[in-house]
């Protein structure tokens, strides 16, 4: 399962243009609301997966940081008078919430296992008691953001955000690939592993740890900086919503955590199945899928699905 | 202002609830804390035990925290069989940390969902006669239905700390986390110890889902609401030590009091996990952890 | 299907099916179902609501297809859930308009769920009946949003209005009030609402704070409000915090002349079952109860049909708050359709605003911005309520209307504490 580099950014290339055909071809809206929240879901994957999967610290306030990153748009489109673009948007929320992810890094320099776990649990609590406080942003009433008008050559507003929620996972994967294959992947791999016997083999332990939830911080803040102008109206308990902390494990879990790939097949089969389900049988039933999915993974292929993959194409190779 | 009525109202209020709190945390500072299993789903197991309550209340008009201590035995059982699972699944293989704690994420959601389909999403309470009644003591009032279950998790908290540092399975059950194999050497097995502790765990379940339909209305997701908090207990008082997460219990039942008395409600919950934080960048085994 | 046996029986059940098929096409040229889409909060936190709405709503198009439908065609609902959750309501309603190509929409429960729906629906420019949001269209402007909700136009301020309308009419006046909100957009909107009114009608504010939902124990919330000793206490909550004050209110003895609100989950059969005399006196909003005065025709028969429908559902088993406007806010589009002939958006829009609506939430009628033209926030207060008696509830006595003095059949005991 090595893609060399060249046939890496020819699918990406292919991915990106496949979606604006899409765009051009598909002229019905539904299918880019769906495909968003999936790529939505990818993205926040794809972040988890770089601190979770590649170092094992599990990150249990992946919606903290959604929540910042969409705050950060509400902040910024009302302070300058709804003028600035998206990308600044997207940026800005990126930079705040890669400083979020660098504290959080710090703080995985004392706490190891469970309790880094917990810590950003209580980090997401805290943060959520100080947006429900802060008038400015709507508090807990939530804040409403009028979605503009223009949407560049595309049909419509939904389709930009499509297209720009796409670019965002594709360059998110590509960032993770690039992580994984470097120098700085054997060396996260190592602290998964076994931290102290790493750090006494001179790996500089920390900074990669705050390499790694650096970017992850910053990479789902750009999953959330959007989100305000999906849906219009964000509140507190929408935004750090357990769904978001959930699917953000769940899926790489699902996929497999130790390769790049494996929070993009996740988020492909899990967000696909909850957006058919939700059309389809309509009922509690969504949640359940995600309980059971995660439950059969879990006890029965525990390197995800791309670790049964590797192993099927192991046992084919060297029968 | 600062009223002494009204502080020791505060205090003696976050109390009572603190003490609600160990009840619902302590199973979770046997599995969690003692068998490092990250049961996240231990909110949920609480509210199933309400669900029993709530049952058995509304149909025969039994007392609640009787039901909830009728009702444990099978929690226990229900308890085996989960760890049974989990040892087969993870223990056995090595993989407990990160596939565990997924396998108990979506065991909270089928047990949420289980009852959702059972007994719809509308708001279940008790009655019992003691609830909405409440007593002096000086300038002090001390309503029944915070009172019971404080003196309930008082007791409870009290019997496994006694069960544990006084029998032989109760101090297997101490040392099963810390050492496996010398466990062994004095003929225990550690998978029966674990299992019959993470039985012990889901046990208090039933009891502390009865405690909190006591106190307030529950449906099928309020669970989600206990999870950040029963962990902040169990970290803040330290793994593996039943003692300091009572004391970290009331702590937290206190701070929160307090900041509701005086500083405004909304503040209680950031107050509460900024202590959490600070505790754990100042002392990360927690207060009285094992390091 | 190698074996004959099921060869044949497959071979028959598709034969049959392909019967069934060209039937079914027959009978849809003659008349295409009219179909109504919507998103609706089947799980998580709002579900109780949601799932009562839902029943209110299929009672409504069981009773217009008993009638031969509209424009002679049967009415069809699609609809998805929502599950309280405000990121999937864009893909729901994006999916009715150009995947299920339904005919009309109407908007799920509650504020955050109606408010992601808005720019899909203003965009297409169709006719939008909503259910309960608190002032959803301040932001947005639409004209052609319908609140069924009888908040009035301006909601935020008619929401407490009776409240504090009752306590300046008491002698002596009440001077001071305490103001307590759950952190979440109704109960805000609603506190605020409360904190004008209050400046208005010349009260002084004493306490004036918010809690997270999360909160577990409300007594020392009640001590502090206590402290103040405040004449009147307004509170705006959400079920579960809505129990927890009337329970830490009774057991820390609150001294208070009036108090009660914004409470919501206090017009709930269940809840008011479980706190029976605890409700005593308490003065709360609410939308409708089986007052005299309020024996809108229709009614009954429709909460009858409620009732047997509920049971065994785990949804309120009366029904008197949400399910009525449920039914209310489909009869008005129902109307509109027969009134105009056709399913023309600009002319359903317009003949909803000019006309008065008769449901069976009684007389509808629609100001400028689609929220009610005149308030009909009802001030209700428990009276003499026995302990663990459903039955009650469906007396006149229990609950007593105090305001608007239209609406009034009794009189207020005051103060709340007597």
């Amino acid at each position: 399962m090595k893609l060399r580099p060249s046939a890496f950014w020819v699918c990406a290339a292919a991915v990106l243009a496949g979606g604006l055909a899409l765009t051009e071809v598909l002229n019905n809206d539904y299918y880019f609301n769906a495909l968003y929240v999936i790529l939505q879901g990818m993205l926040m994957a794809v972040a988890w997966n770089i601190l979770g999967g590649f170092t094992g610290y599990v990150n249990f306030g992946s919606a903290a940081f959604f929540a910042v990153g969409a705050y950060t748009s509400i902040f910024l489109d009302k302070y300058f008078g709804h003028v600035l673009p998206l990308p600044v948007l997207i940026a800005a929320a990126a930079a705040v919430c890669a400083l979020i992810g660098l504290a959080v890094g710090y703080l995985s320099l004392r706490l190891k296992g469970v309790y880094f776990s917990i810590a950003t649990l209580a980090m997401a609590i805290v943060f959520a008691t100080l947006i429900s406080n802060w008038r400015y942003m709507g508090g807990a009433r939530g804040a409403y953001i009028l979605t503009p008008d223009k949407h560049l050559w595309f049909h419509s507003y939904i389709q930009m955000l499509f297209m720009a929620m796409l670019l965002l996972t594709v360059a998110a994967v590509a960032i993770s690939r690039s992580l994984v294959a470097s120098r700085l992947g054997r060396g996260l791999a190592a602290i998964r592993d076994d931290e102290v016997a790493a750090e006494c083999a001179g790996v500089p332990t920390l900074r990669l740890k705050l390499v790694s939830t650096t970017v992850m911080g910053a990479l789902m803040g750009v999953a959330g900086a959007p989100y305000p102008f999906f849906v219009t109206f964000v509140d507190p308990s929408s935004a750090f919503s357990l769904f978001v902390a959930v699917n953000a494990i769940a899926m790489p879990m699902i996929g497999g955590t130790a390769h790049w790939l494996g929070p993009v097949i996740g988020a492909l089969l899990v967000g696909g199945a909850q957006q058919v389900i939700t059309v389809t049988v309509s009922s509690e039933l969504n949640i359940l899928f995600v309980g059971l999915m995660l439950v059969i993974f879990v006890s029965v292929a525990p390197q995800g699905i791309v670790g049964l993959a590797q192993k099927f194409w192991a046992r084919r190779r060297a029968p | 202002m600062l009223s002494v009525d009204l502080l020791s109202n505060a205090l003696v209020a976050g109390l009572l609830l603190g003490g609600f709190y160990a009840a619902v945390s302590i199973g979770l500072a046997i599995s969690f804390g003692q068998l490092d299993i990250v049961n996240i789903a231990h909110p949920a197991f609480v509210v199933v035990g309400s669900y029993v309550a709530w049952i058995l209340n509304s149909r025969f008009g039994l007392d609640p925290v009787l039901v909830g201590l009728l009702a444990a035995p099978l929690f226990f059982a229900a308890g085996v069989a989960i760890y049974r699972i989990y040892y087969a699944a993870f223990e056995r293989t090595g993989q407990e940390s990160l596939s565990g704690l997924a396998f108990f994420f979506g065991l909270m959601f089928i047990v949420e969902v289980g009852l959702m389909l059972a007994y719809g999403v509308d708001y279940r309470l008790v009655s019992a006669g003691y609830i909405g009644k409440s007593f002096n003591l000086g300038p002090v009032g001390l309503p029944l239905r915070l009172v019971v279950p404080f003196v309930a998790a008082l007791a409870l908290t009290g019997g496994i700390w006694l069960y544990l540092a006084r029998t032989f399975t109760g101090r297997a059950i101490l040392a099963v986390a810390q050492d496996p194999l010398a466990l062994q050497l004095m003929g225990a097995d550690p998978v029966r110890v674990k299992q019959f502790a993470f039985g012990l765990a889901t046990a208090t379940t039933a009891l502390a889902g009865a405690l909190l339909i006591v106190i307030g209305p529950v449906e099928p997701s309020v669970g989600r609401e206990y999870i950040g908090r029963v962990f902040a207990i169990v970290v803040l008082g330290g793994m593996g030590s039943i003692g300091g997460m009572f004391v970290a219990a009331l702590l937290l039942g206190i701070v929160e009091s307090v900041v509701s008395t005086f500083a405004g409600p909304s503040w209680a919950p950031a107050v509460a996990f900024g202590v959490l934080l600070l505790t754990l960048a100042l002392r990360p085994a927690g207060l009285f952890g094992r390091r | 299907m190698d074996h004959p046996r099921s060869f044949l029986r497959g071979w028959l059940a598709s034969g049959l099916a392909a019967l069934a098929v060209a039937l079914a096409s027959g009978s849809a040229q003659a008349a295409e179902p009219l179909k109504i889409g919507f998103s609706m909060a089947l799980s998580g936190g709002l579900a109780g609501a949601g799932k009562a709405a839902l029943i209110a709503m299929e009672i409504w198009k069981d009773d217009v297809n008993a009638k031969g439908g509209l424009l002679g065609r049967p009415v069809q609902f699609v609809y998805y859930d929502d599950a309280t959750d405000p990121s999937k309501v864009p893909g729901i309603y994006t999916k009715l308009l150009d995947v299920d190509k339904v005919d009309l929409v109407v908007s799920s429960y509650g504020t955050n769920e109606i408010s992601p729906a808005m720019p899909i629906v203003m965009r297409k420019k169709l006719v939008f009946p909503s259910l309960f949001g608190l002032a959803v269209n301040d932001q947005f402007n639409y004209d052609r949003y319908f609140q069924i909700m009888p908040a009035g136009p301006q909601p935020k301020l008619d929401w407490s209005k009776g409240f504090f309308e009752l306590a300046k009419a008491q002698n002596p006046k009440p001077k001071t009030v305490a103001i307590v909100a759950a952190d979440s957009d109704f109960a805000l909107a609603a506190a605020a609402g409360a904190r004008e009114n209050a400046k208005k009608d010349g009260f002084n504010v004493v306490y004036d704070k918010t809690y997270p939902p999360s909160t577990t124990d409300f007594t020392p919330i009640v001590r502090a409000i206590q402290a103040e000793k405040p004449d009147l206490v307004y509170v705006a909550s959400y079920p579960p915090d809505s129990v927890g004050m009337v329970k830490a209110a009774r057991e820390v003895g609150l001294k208070a002349k009036m108090f009660g609100g914004g409470m919501v989950g206090l017009q709930f059969a269940g809840i008011q079952t479980n706190l029976g005399p605890m409700l005593d006196n308490i003065v709360n909003y609410t939308f409708w109860v089986p007052a005299p005065t309020l024996k809108f025709p229709g009614i009954d028969e429709f909460l009858k049909k409620y009732e047997a429908a509920a049971k065994g559902k785990g949804v309120d088993p009366l029904g008197q708050y949400l399910p009525p406007y449920a039914y209310a806010y489909m009869q008005v589009l129902g109307d509109s359709i027969e009134a105009t002939k056709g399913l023309d958006q600009a002319k359903l829009a317009a003949y909803m605003h000019g006309h008065t609506f008769d449901t069976v939430v009684g007389k509808v009628k629609f100001g400028k911005n689609g929220e009610w033209a005149q308030s009909r926030v009802l001030m209700v207060q428990f009276r003499n309520v026995k302990p663990k008696d459903l039955d009650q509830f469906r007396d006149p006595g229990t609950q007593v209307v105090l305001y608007p003095p239209q609406w009034k059949s009794g009189k207020m005991v005051y103060p709340f504490n007597e």
